[in-house]
């Protein structure tokens, strides 16, 4: 047993314990609640898109690699302008970046054949983790974005 | 509502009873990554520096802070060369004196940010990701002029992907150069999934190779040199061989076989395939990138499954084969063959090569961030390899992570049969001796 899981763990019970909690409350109607059921729902749904299409560059703690690979973590790439941020996913990135005096030289490719809802999951996600804080990227502002989108 | 709020709790129990039980079983499994352990001894004495020696060697960090402190080369009286990814106050190569255990910065000049040094018939060469230059040196190995280097080949592609010109130069007058794809597996779209490979990749006109050029000509475009070898997806570390007069590369392996390709590879597989390779280069050799790959497990070339493999179709017939299989995304960056005295008998006329970690490897665990010595036989690898020097990485918790502390890249041999490692990380030079 890997006991470094054990918070996961707690932390994982603390979270169902609460979501089967806010869902009873949330026959109450209450707005706030149900924006932080999204909210959470969405970022879960992205935990899982970043597991498949973006971890291997940007790794598990979203520092990405040094030279390459850019960070996610309190950059103004993620927590900027949603709709510059939606295009880097949907037409890659192809331009070396430099962030807090390193340079990051690897392409990323386009990631347009995921769903509008998987891109708008993955930027909630990436926005809400590693120590970022934004609000949440909705389907419908990728899709405005795409149906605009000049490569 | 009760029954609700029961079952609210007692999920969560279960679940948590499952995960324990499950983990449980995993961790009493067989590890997958045997090739990760299959060398034969792992250096476990405190040889000084931070580093994990065989016994009998000891490490001293000679100079830090450098910069990205990429090739190195030490020169007869024992100076040092070292290349910077990036000029530092304007300075891509630094020269540095030893007295001691102790290297100090003497001079910097080359305007010019890359990986390549190397010192051969009174001439420093240097690479930029486009260009080779070289500085003639005096009697004691000095720059004569640093401001003035010849300009020996230019025009070289960089695109941003494996853009390192690393160089080497065989006794013949030849200078050697690699010139990496710029692309990870050939494919339409680089790295996009379901993007197929292109068909007659046209990537290896320019790229994807080793590169032969005269190492006493100016200004030499493609069109001067010769293309050693193909099929090559990025090398940085080569050497020649001069027991059997040979040229001896590492490659990079592809990345993201589970990112492309999860119906056929996953994350497990995908993070110790493909194999790093050591090739035996004769001129006109294919080493078959971006058609195949190297399966270190099943020790079989594969097709890549951009152009149709699905991790088990066999590929590569016209591809040499490799003569040394390294588990995947190591990252070799260093290769030099030992021909020093210092060091016991095994080690002479074999292979030290510097692993500078993998990224690749995510969410698996990354490894790499070592440097291995490969015994060899008459010219030919011979038996197992081993880790040499481990410990630059600093925790096991900094190498799983990545994060790691310092990163291997470049290899050097001193006059005293001494043996340099840079870090390109910190910008840190190690010497390691061996003392009876």
């Amino acid at each position: 047993m890997d006991f470094k899981k054990a918070p996961l763990l707690v932390a994982a019970v603390i979270l169902f314990t609460n979501s089967l909690q806010a869902q009873t409350k949330h026959r109450a109607k209450t707005p706030v609640r149900h924006t932080a059921v999204h909210l959470k729902a969405s970022i879960a749904a992205g935990q899982k898109v970043f597991a498949q299409y973006c971890v291997s560059c940007h790794q598990v703690d979203g520092l990405g690699v040094p030279h390459m690979n850019p960070p996610l973590a309190k950059t103004t790439y993620v927590l900027g302008d949603k709709t510059k941020l939606i295009k880097i996913v949907l037409n890659g990135f192809n331009e070396d970046v430099e962030i807090n005096g390193e340079t990051y030289s690897n392409s990323m490719a386009s990631h347009d054949f995921l769903k509008d809802q998987e891109i708008a999951d993955v930027l909630t996600y990436v926005r809400n983790s590693f120590g970022n804080k934004a609000p949440a990227i909705t389907p419908a502002q990728v899709k405005t974005v795409r149906a605009n989108n000049k490569k | 509502m009760k029954n609700r709020k029961l079952l609210s709790l007692l999920l969560p129990m279960a679940a948590i009873t499952g995960f324990i039980l499950f983990s449980a079983c995993k961790s009493n499994e067989p590890s997958n990554n045997n090739n990760d352990t299959t060398a034969t001894t792992t250096p476990t004495t405190d040889g000084g520096a931070g580093l994990k020696l065989p016994a009998g060697f000891n490490a001293a960090v000679i100079a830090d802070k450098l910069g990205g402190t990429r090739e190195i080369a030490v020169t007869p009286q024992g100076d040092i060369y070292v290349k910077l990814s990036r000029p530092k106050n304007g300075k891509g190569i630094l020269f540095l004196h030893q007295e001691g255990d102790k290297a100090t910065v003497k001079t910097g000049f080359g305007t010019f940010g890359g990986t390549g040094v190397y010192v051969k018939n009174g001439y420093l060469y240097a690479s930029s990701d486009e260009e080779v230059f070289r500085f003639k040196l005096n009697a004691q190995n000095e720059v004569i002029n640093p401001a003035q280097p010849e300009k020996i080949v230019t025009g070289l592609l960089s695109r941003r992907e494996h853009e390192a010109k690393a160089i080497t130069l065989d006794n013949d007058g030849n200078l050697y150069v690699n010139i990496g794809a710029y692309s990870n597996a050939c494919q339409v779209e680089d790295r996009k999934k379901g993007s197929p490979g292109q068909k007659g990749c046209p990537i290896l006109d320019s790229a994807g190779g080793i590169w032969q050029f005269k190492a006493d000509k100016l200004n030499q475009h493609y069109g001067d040199g010769v293309r050693y070898a193909t099929g090559l997806r990025n090398v940085v570390g080569f050497d020649w061989n001069q027991q059997n007069n040979q040229l001896f590369v590492m490659q990079h392996g592809r990345d993201q076989l589970h990112d492309l390709f999860p119906q056929y590879f996953d994350t497990k597989q995908s993070a110790i395939l493909p194999a790093e390779c050591m090739y035996a280069i004769k001129k006109g050799d294919n080493a078959g990138w971006p058609y195949m790959y190297y399966d270190q497990e099943q020790h079989k070339k594969l097709l890549m499954p951009e152009y149709g493999g699905d991790g088990k179709k066999e590929g590569g017939q016209d591809a040499i084969d490799p003569v040394v299989a390294f588990p995947g995304h190591l990252a070799p960056n260093g290769l030099l063959f030992y021909t020093g005295s210092q060091f016991p008998e095994k080690y002479k006329n074999g292979a030290f090569i510097a692993f500078h970690g993998s990224w690749n490897r995510a969410p698996e665990p990354q490894a790499g961030y070592f440097v291995v010595f490969q015994p060899f036989k008459d010219g030919k690898p011979a038996g197992q390899w081993e880790v040499f020097a481990d410990g630059f990485a600093g925790t096991a918790a900094q190498t799983a992570s990545g994060r790691a502390e310092h990163r291997p890249c470049g290899l050097a041999q001193g006059p005293d049969g001494s043996l340099y490692v840079t870090d390109d990380n910190q910008g840190t030079i190690y010497k390691i001796s061996y003392k009876k």
